[in-house]
């Protein structure tokens, strides 16, 4: 019941519904971000310079504390950085940026409106009732929740709450959409069904997507570009290790999508990037060379 | 417990049915178990309408709630009737009926409970809306919590007594001081209560409103309030008792009707068929108003739970 996702509807409605803004780019220049902690600053973030192209897909990558979560906060703009800044097109982001909607790790549905009222809270303002209605029930339709729209979220299972959450970030229009590891928490089959359904949903309409996730096949899955974050490896002779992360690798996913689960190229990349997580491959770490079709980056 | 929580997650529509009875029977009970983060938890109750338990039942519900006050009322005419306690002490039964009864003739009973009832919820009504008005102001703006709660925490903590003299001063022995003195004790439960619990709505759901464009009022419409009707519920109960116990300080100081009147007056002229039944329509008219909270947490928890 979990996995009701018929793949011919979602893509007629794909195509039939979501006539949104258009994607827009996403800068981030010199961005750094601490906290404050009860012994001065702890730097989670510094000097991360990166450009989104419109409409491109971005998987963020990273040990878990590294600020995946926080860079995608501060894009949105429900965190604000300390150091440097985010421009999404051409203005500077706002705080609860209204051209961005936000996909949480946790589908952070009202427990007290029903799943279609919940998606219809991602509405933008000022949209007309029965338009919005329609929207609704077309984003339902296309998250396979068409008979689901007057339950409760306490009556539907995770993987459904968390499509009604994709729903209500897509019923948004967004002009980037920022995805917290959205489909974490759910079991493998209908993650990869909820990946497939991402990629219809881009498809149909291709906004700047910025995805953090700690899934290194879902990022080479779903994105054109993969960046990996983290801090500098621990090295005696530089001496201390600088705090904060920043990027420390850089994947241009070769390939269109949808691109096959089982390419080899693709397991080649997973292997580099395994290993830029602090993940040796078994042969790299015994001396024994990899050999590979693909050259190193920036090709 | 287990085979009972079994079917939720996979039936559909007849949630709604099994929920509905749910909410009805339970009454109070359900309400708490759900505000704070229950989430799914909530659903995991019996949800078999066809096979109700006893204690489920409504009429089981009413037999068994009256078997105290029958007792109670059996063993009141039998100790009055043997003539253990005097009936100065221990008025009949009869004797309170017929104190009712005489009152009813002389068109008393109906206005002293009427004007009772008048000002507790005049007096309800304000505290209420000003507890929970200033209740927002405090649960949701630190510089509200910071500029406000410290007062009204020193002025919470005057006894209502405290109050009577400066009222009746201020705005006399007419229904003004009355009133105002029922609102401030309805309006103390109201503002603790819902200010605590807007203090902690889920952080994660807030940011998601926010995230989604609410802001201010649409907000505390869309996410706070709703997040914390079950202790809006139980502070109007509270308010609700409070209101009734400062109603009687009221009249019991400076008035010349109503129950409280009653039994200043009665125990004046040692009237104590009279005292027994203002205590006895106090008593039936709390729960009474109790029961009117109760309607209106039906609907809210139809609508929000």
């Amino acid at each position: 019941m979990s996995a009701k996702i018929a793949p011919k509807a979602a893509n007629t409605a794909a195509s039939s519904v979501i006539s949104g803004t258009a994607a827009l780019p996403v800068e981030f220049a010199g961005l750094g971000r601490s906290f404050p902690t009860a012994d001065g600053t702890r730097p989670v973030l510094r000097d991360v310079d990166l450009v989104v192209d419109a409409g491109e897909i971005l998987a963020i990558l990273g040990p878990s504390g590294c600020g995946k979560s926080t860079l995608l906060r501060i894009a949105g703009g429900l965190d604000r950085p300390t150091a440097g800044r985010v421009t999404i097109g051409d203005r500077a982001v706002a705080s609860y940026d209204v051209r961005c909607a936000v996909g949480f790790q946790e589908p952070r549905l009202l427990p007290w409106r029903s799943v279609a009222q919940n998606v219809a809270l991602g509405l933008p303002r000022g949209t007309a009732r029965g338009a919005g209605r329609q929207h609704v029930e077309r984003l339902l339709e296309l998250v396979g929740l068409a008979d689901f729209a007057g339950h409760r979220p306490r009556e539907i299972s995770g993987g459904m709450a968390q499509r009604a959450s994709l729903a209500r970030a897509l019923a948004r229009n967004p002009s980037v959409l920022l995805l917290d590891e959205p489909f974490g928490a759910l079991d493998a089959l209908t993650r990869l069904k909820m990946q497939d359904l991402l990629l219809d949903v881009h498809a149909a309409e291709p906004t700047t997507v910025l995805l953090v996730t700690h899934d290194v096949d879902e990022a080479l899955q779903l994105a054109d570009r993969i960046i990996v974050l983290g801090t500098e490896p621990d090295d005696d002779e530089r001496g201390p290790v600088r705090p904060g992360a920043d990027i420390r690798q850089t994947v241009v996913v070769p390939g269109t999508r949808p691109r096959d689960r089982g390419s080899a190229e693709l397991a080649e990349l997973r292997g580099r990037l395994l290993d830029g997580l602090g993940i040796d491959r078994h042969g790299s770490a015994r001396g024994i060379p990899s050999t590979t079709t693909i050259p190193a980056f920036p090709y | 417990m287990t085979d009972a929580s079994h079917p939720v997650l996979s039936t559909g529509p007849a949630i709604h049915d099994g929920d509905d009875v749910r909410v009805a029977v339970n009454g109070m009970n359900t309400v708490v178990a759900r505000g704070r983060g229950a989430g799914r938890e909530a659903s995991v109750t019996p949800t078999e309408p066809a096979r109700r338990r006893l204690v489920d039942r409504r009429w089981f519900r009413i037999a068994g709630g009256a078997i105290i006050p029958v007792a109670l009322l059996a063993t009141w005419q039998l100790v009055s009737t043997s003539g253990a306690v005097p009936v100065s002490l221990l008025p009949s039964p009869e004797m309170v009926w017929l104190a009712a009864v005489d009152l009813a003739q002389r068109d008393l009973l109906g206005l002293y409970v009427a004007i009772s009832t008048q000002r507790v919820f005049i007096g309800f009504a304000f505290g209420a809306f000003f507890g929970l008005a200033v209740a927002a102001i405090v649960g949701l703006s630190k510089l509200g919590d910071i500029l406000l709660s410290p007062t009204l925490g020193a002025i919470r903590a005057v006894p209502s007594l405290a109050w009577v003299p400066l009222l009746i001063l201020w705005f006399g022995i007419a229904e003004d001081s009355k009133v105002i003195l029922i609102a401030i004790g309805a309006f103390f439960p109201v503002y603790t209560i819902v200010a605590a619990a807007l203090r902690h709505v889920d952080r994660h759901l807030l940011e998601a409103g926010r995230a989604f464009g609410l802001r201010g009022l649409r907000l505390l419409g869309a996410v706070q309030l709703p997040a914390v009707i079950p202790s809006v519920i139980s502070a109007l109960r509270l308010a609700l008792a409070q209101a009734w116990l400062f109603l009687v300080a009221a009249e019991l100081i400076a008035s010349s009707m109503g129950l409280g009147f009653l039994l200043v007056d009665s125990g004046n002229n040692g009237r104590i068929d009279r005292i027994f039944l203002a205590i006895i329509l106090l008593a039936v008219l709390g729960k009474l108003t109790d029961a009117l909270v109760g309607l209106f947490e039906r609907w809210a928890v139809k609508r929000w739970a």
